[in-house]
């Protein structure tokens, strides 16, 4: 038989568990509304056309994103060129060659940098490319982008590799290997599913950036040649046609939405392969 | 088979492997080390015992400049390796010839194949790398455990068996000495008796320095033991001496166990 205090310490238990599962129980809910609309929406209005086709003028309808998908192709794939080995060598040497207070300050402006609001790099590469150039390009939203990802990538790894146990990094010295020879063989490889995780996520983090391509990247309607000129990418495409008077266009954003946030989950699914074959690969 | 603690028959050489004099090891503040002065002959070998944290595992990573890698360690003095500084040579080449096996065993997440091929690999050795890897077993006594198994990972084995592989990985790059720091402190009975029993094959290709802290283990395979106590070197000579009529007062308390 219970006295009342006992009562009570079980009734607060009982009513915490239910309040702490209804929060998360309400967090994860925000995540399946946002992909329920997304799917409803963007399910019915997605065809083999948005794949294919460009853009048609306001007012008709039809047509697709075919050049928006190819265009955020293209400035992911130079923001990753120049993003990740820069990011990727300064996680090396924050890891393995750093002293005390350089890496110490060069941490603390990484994540400063991760800090600053997307819309502001945006400015700063219409500074540094699109003035001196003359005009809009897929290099200076490829580069605004890189920006992003570069404090992303040192960061992640960064931790990566300083998870790798140091009795690896003695075995490999006490062999006569050197410093580099040490980390290039030993210890990145020991890690590199963690910092491929890192590189993965953060790639599909800088891909659904809006405010950097605004005016480094602007928009296009139509193909773009090379990356020298203006370029269309699913995000500002988003924002064109969601804001736009014409329901067509709106439907057109909802496939562009789902066709975005596709790419986001299908990489972080493959991340999480990635990380858990690679730890238990031991 | 050689005996330890009895004189060989081979000959004796006259310039010890490793000689340290006046050696003093500090980390920061910390002195860890007073005035270490020691020899070490060729081909025997040779064990530093002492209670925990007296500085023999200190000394023993002087001697391949892995205590290099720890910030805010430094030592002065001299250390000589067949009378060349070892301050003076270039340190890859010094930890090539002078290798490591550590307290807990330490092998790389690859294959045991690539474990023991590193070494050779790293260092530009020339020659068969598969000879090279079943000589290295073999003398390891590893390799009928082993041999059908190569490609598979490290982490396979068995705590003792991972050991005998990082002794492997060792000896891949022909050392001229052998550093062992607790090597079986991590180990059961029949693979400490294993280990125990792989150096005394291999002394006579390879000087070694063994730190332990059990004393049987030192009686067992040392031909010279030093005695370590709070940093300082008490006593350094033949085993036999050492455990039976020990000079030091302080050297027979610790090994009659009335401390440590």
């Amino acid at each position: 038989m219970m006295d009342s205090r006992t009562r009570r310490r079980y009734a607060i238990n009982n009513f915490m568990l239910g309040l702490t599962g209804l929060c998360t129980l309400f967090t994860v809910s925000i995540l399946f509304l946002i992909l329920g609309y997304l799917v409803y929406n963007g399910g019915k209005s997605l065809d083999w056309d948005f794949f294919t086709k460009l853009p048609l003028s306001p007012g008709e309808n039809g047509g697709g994103m075919a050049n928006a998908i190819v265009g955020s192709m293209k400035m992911i794939f130079v923001a990753t060129a120049i993003g990740v080995p820069v990011g990727f060598l300064g996680g090396v040497y924050l890891s393995e060659f750093g002293g005390r207070t350089f890496p110490y300050l060069i941490r603390y402006m990484a994540d400063l940098l991760n800090g600053v609001p997307s819309i502001v790099i945006g400015i700063f590469a219409w500074t540094v490319v699109v003035v001196p150039m003359r005009h809009f390009s897929a290099w200076a939203g490829g580069f605004a982008l890189a920006l992003m990802l570069i404090p992303i990538t040192v960061r992640s790894t960064e931790q990566f590799l300083r998870a790798v146990p140091n009795s690896l990094r003695e075995g490999a010295l006490a062999l006569g290997a050197s410093k580099w020879e040490t980390v290039a063989s030993v210890v990145v490889p020991a890690s590199l599913s963690g910092v491929l995780t890192g590189i993965i996520l953060g790639v599909a983090r800088i891909a659904g950036e809006t405010a950097p391509l605004l005016f480094t990247a602007l928009n296009n309607q139509f193909w773009s040649n090379g990356l020298n000129e203006p370029t269309a990418s699913l995000p500002v495409m988003i924002f064109t046609h969601a804001i736009a008077p014409y329901d067509d266009w709106h439907r057109q954003a909802w496939a562009a939405g789902l066709v975005l946030i596709t790419m986001v989950l299908l990489s972080n699914i493959a991340a999480r392969f990635i990380l858990a074959r690679g730890t238990t690969r031991r | 088979m050689a005996t330890p603690g009895v004189a060989s028959a081979s000959p004796v050489h006259t310039t010890p492997k490793l000689k340290t004099s006046g050696m003093y090891f500090y980390y920061g503040a910390f002195q860890a080390l007073h005035d270490i002065s020691l020899e070490v002959e060729t081909q025997r070998i040779t064990a530093l015992i002492g209670p925990s944290g007296c500085g023999k595992s200190t000394f023993l990573r002087t001697l391949n400049r892995i205590s290099d890698t720890v910030k805010n360690a430094r030592w002065e003095g001299q250390i000589l390796l067949d009378n060349q500084d070892i301050r003076e040579l270039d340190v890859t080449n010094l930890r090539r010839r002078v290798g490591m096996v550590f307290q807990r065993p330490n092998p790389f997440p690859k294959s045991i194949f690539d474990n023991i091929a590193y070494g050779p690999r790293v260092n530009g050795v020339k020659g068969n790398l598969s000879e090279i890897v079943e000589k290295s077993l073999r003398r390891a006594a590893l390799w009928d455990e082993v041999k059908d198994k190569l490609q598979k990972s490290a982490y396979a084995l068995s705590g003792g068996q991972q050991q005998r592989l990082c002794i492997a990985r060792a000896l891949a790059v022909d050392p001229e000495v052998l550093l062992l720091d607790e090597p079986c402190s991590a180990l059961d009975p029949i693979a400490t008796a294993k280990i125990e029993d792989l150096l005394i094959s291999i002394k006579d290709q390879c000087t070694i320095v063994i730190v332990t802290h059990n004393m049987q283990q030192a009686a067992r395979v040392a031909d010279t033991t030093g005695f370590f106590l709070l940093g300082k070197l008490i006593e350094f000579a033949k085993t036999d001496i050492i455990f039976k009529n020990p000079e030091k007062k302080q050297t027979e308390d610790y090994i009659t166990g009335r401390f440590g």
